[in-house]
């Protein structure tokens, strides 16, 4: 049964339990989309990662979760949106061990392990826009 | 559109007032290629429904076949053609039931003179083209369809966790790896650890031919995963072979515990279970 | 926030995550932790997360922290009942959890800190 294609959905990142709730609804748009316990734990965990970069780094903005089609496969998308200072030197901060702020620097890199599309954009002054996708295995 | 069905009209009336026939001859052609493989009876249970959907089809050569008008008969055919490679017919016996319909009618219109019939017939010739190809691919899907099913089934065959002893699992491992296969059995592993309570998980890769670097990095990824969640794996069987490519690769093997054998592996295990297990002299009695 | 309770049985504190954590009650559990352990004397700290569904980063550097903080109290730590999508994960993530000891279940976690307090005895 053809179900209405689902997203995107808002969360706005400007506290700590803000973090929690993406989680907690990328966890739900991953079990709808039917990812695997693996797949949704890691998916969830890159998204609680990038949730905390935004507010850490970026100084707060908002996620959207949405359902994505690619053919027959589906998979879920978030995005991580910040008016923040933006990231001067990408290759520094994807790499592993290396963090402007606190943590271990494993935010951007790791959670890019965890995903099967990892998107960046970012400019200086601007803001930062990382985007994740994780389809159904 | 409208032009093409007034253009069929003769063929389609003909079609129609013939349609017994031309059922009948059909099945009788088909079915002495398939020589009692469908019984008449199937054939022309089938052929009937067919015949009553191409009906209206008739005047489009089937140019449009992924349209909506086509989406009865396309779906028809595809549940055909996946009757038919579970019965195990080949692609041309399949699709051939198709083109044999072709022939039958081009007997019916054989007397008649009518040169706007003979330019229906040649629409009607394109139509059962596209059909036949149709049935063809989705042949061909279906048996991908069941490869893909039997790969699946194949893989929970061949990749038993299973219990050697209390505390202890073993994943015997055989024939290639990849790197998809590989991620499922581990995850399995993993799980069964929880399940079972264990302790122990002796990976055998002695029936391995072939590892390649994400394969490694899977089984030495799994190894850590044991440990977090309290656990201990054992490699056990790396054949010289594989231990070159390893070594090759660069991969670290590190503190990881790796055995010769199933054997040594359990050995190692057992004792680490506070087993200790002894041979009994000679002549002596439990 | 929501706080994690921290319960004595003799004298190991149990932690059992239930909730989902956000990155202040993780704070709040290290200094919370902290100071039982000062306060109880207390040999072992065991952390039950075999309800916890994920384990990014912040939270895996917690367990590293605890068992830090409880060295110098002179006390072991071990985390228990980590599931396999979670120990996945954190392999992925990069995160190895060096010198944080680990049990498959709070049963087999008290009876290590038990095997390391009798350890301790002998060599006193």
């Amino acid at each position: 049964m053809p179900s209405p294609t689902q997203g995107p959905e808002r969360v706005p990142i400007t506290g700590d339990d803000d973090v929690v709730r993406v989680r907690q609804l990328v966890r739900a748009y991953a079990q709808r989309m039917k990812l695997s316990l693996v797949d949704q734990t890691k998916l969830v965990t890159a998204a609680s990662e990038l949730a905390r970069n935004t507010l850490v780094y970026g100084g707060g903005g908002f996620a959207l979760v949405e359902e994505v089609h690619d053919g027959p496969r589906p998979g879920v998308r978030a995005s991580f949106h910040d008016d923040g200072p933006g990231i001067a030197d990408l290759d520094l901060a994807l790499a592993d061990g290396w963090s402007s702020g606190q943590g271990l620097g494993l935010g951007l890199s790791g959670a890019r392990r965890l995903v099967d599309k990892f998107d960046l954009d970012t400019e200086v002054g601007r803001g930062t826009v990382v985007t994740v996708v994780k389809w159904k295995r | 559109m409208t032009a093409d069905v007034e253009h069929g009209q003769a063929l389609t009336e003909l079609l129609r007032a013939n349609a017994d026939t031309v059922v009948e001859k059909w099945v009788a052609e088909v079915a002495a290629v398939l020589r009692g493989r469908a019984t008449r009876q199937e054939l022309a249970r089938d052929f009937r429904e067919l015949y009553d959907v191409v009906l209206p089809l008739v005047g489009t050569d089937g140019r449009d076949l992924a349209g909506a008008d086509f989406a009865e008969i396309r779906a028809l055919l595809e549940e055909y053609s996946r009757a038919r490679v579970r019965a195990g017919f080949t692609p041309s016996e399949t699709a051939s039931s198709v083109f044999s319909l072709k022939r039958t009618v081009f007997d019916l219109a054989e007397n008649d003179e009518d040169p706007q019939l003979f330019r229906q017939l040649m629409t009607f010739s394109g139509l059962l083209d596209a059909l036949g190809l149709w049935t063809f691919e989705s042949y061909a899907r279906a048996r991908e369809e069941i490869i893909r099913e039997q790969a699946e089934q194949l893989l929970e065959l061949t990749t038993p966790v299973v219990k050697l002893w209390e505390g202890v699992l073993a994943v015997p491992l055989v024939g290639t790896l990849d790197s998809e296969r590989t991620q499922i059995v581990m995850e399995k592993l993993l799980e069964a650890l929880v399940e079972t309570g264990s302790e122990h998980a002796i990976i055998d890769i002695t029936g391995v031919l072939a590892v390649d670097t994400q394969v490694a990095q899977h089984l030495l990824k799994t190894v850590v995963a044991a440990r977090l969640m309290g656990a201990e794996c054992i490699v056990s069987g790396i054949r010289p072979q594989i231990a070159q490519t390893i070594v090759a690769l660069g991969i670290e093997f590190g503190d990881i515990v790796t055995k010769a054998s199933l054997a040594d592996a359990l050995r190692h295990a057992l004792r680490r279970e506070g087993v200790h297990v002894v041979r009994r002299p000679a002549g002596e009695d439990v | 926030m929501e706080r994690v309770p921290i319960l004595k049985i003799g004298d190991v504190l149990l932690v059992s995550i239930q909730i989902d954590l956000q990155d202040q009650s993780v704070l709040a559990l290290q200094e919370d932790l902290a100071e039982k352990i000062s306060s109880t004397g207390a040999h072992g700290v065991v952390i039950d997360i075999s309800a916890v569904e994920i384990v990014d980063s912040f939270i895996g550097r917690m367990f590293a922290t605890i068992a830090s903080i409880s060295r110098l109290f002179d006390a072991d730590t071990v985390v228990v009942g980590m599931r396999p999508a979670v120990a996945i994960t954190l392999v992925e993530l990069g995160l190895t959890l060096d010198g944080v000891r680990t049990a498959l279940d709070l049963e087999r976690g008290m009876k290590i800190l038990g095997q390391l307090t009798a350890r301790r005895g002998r060599d006193a």
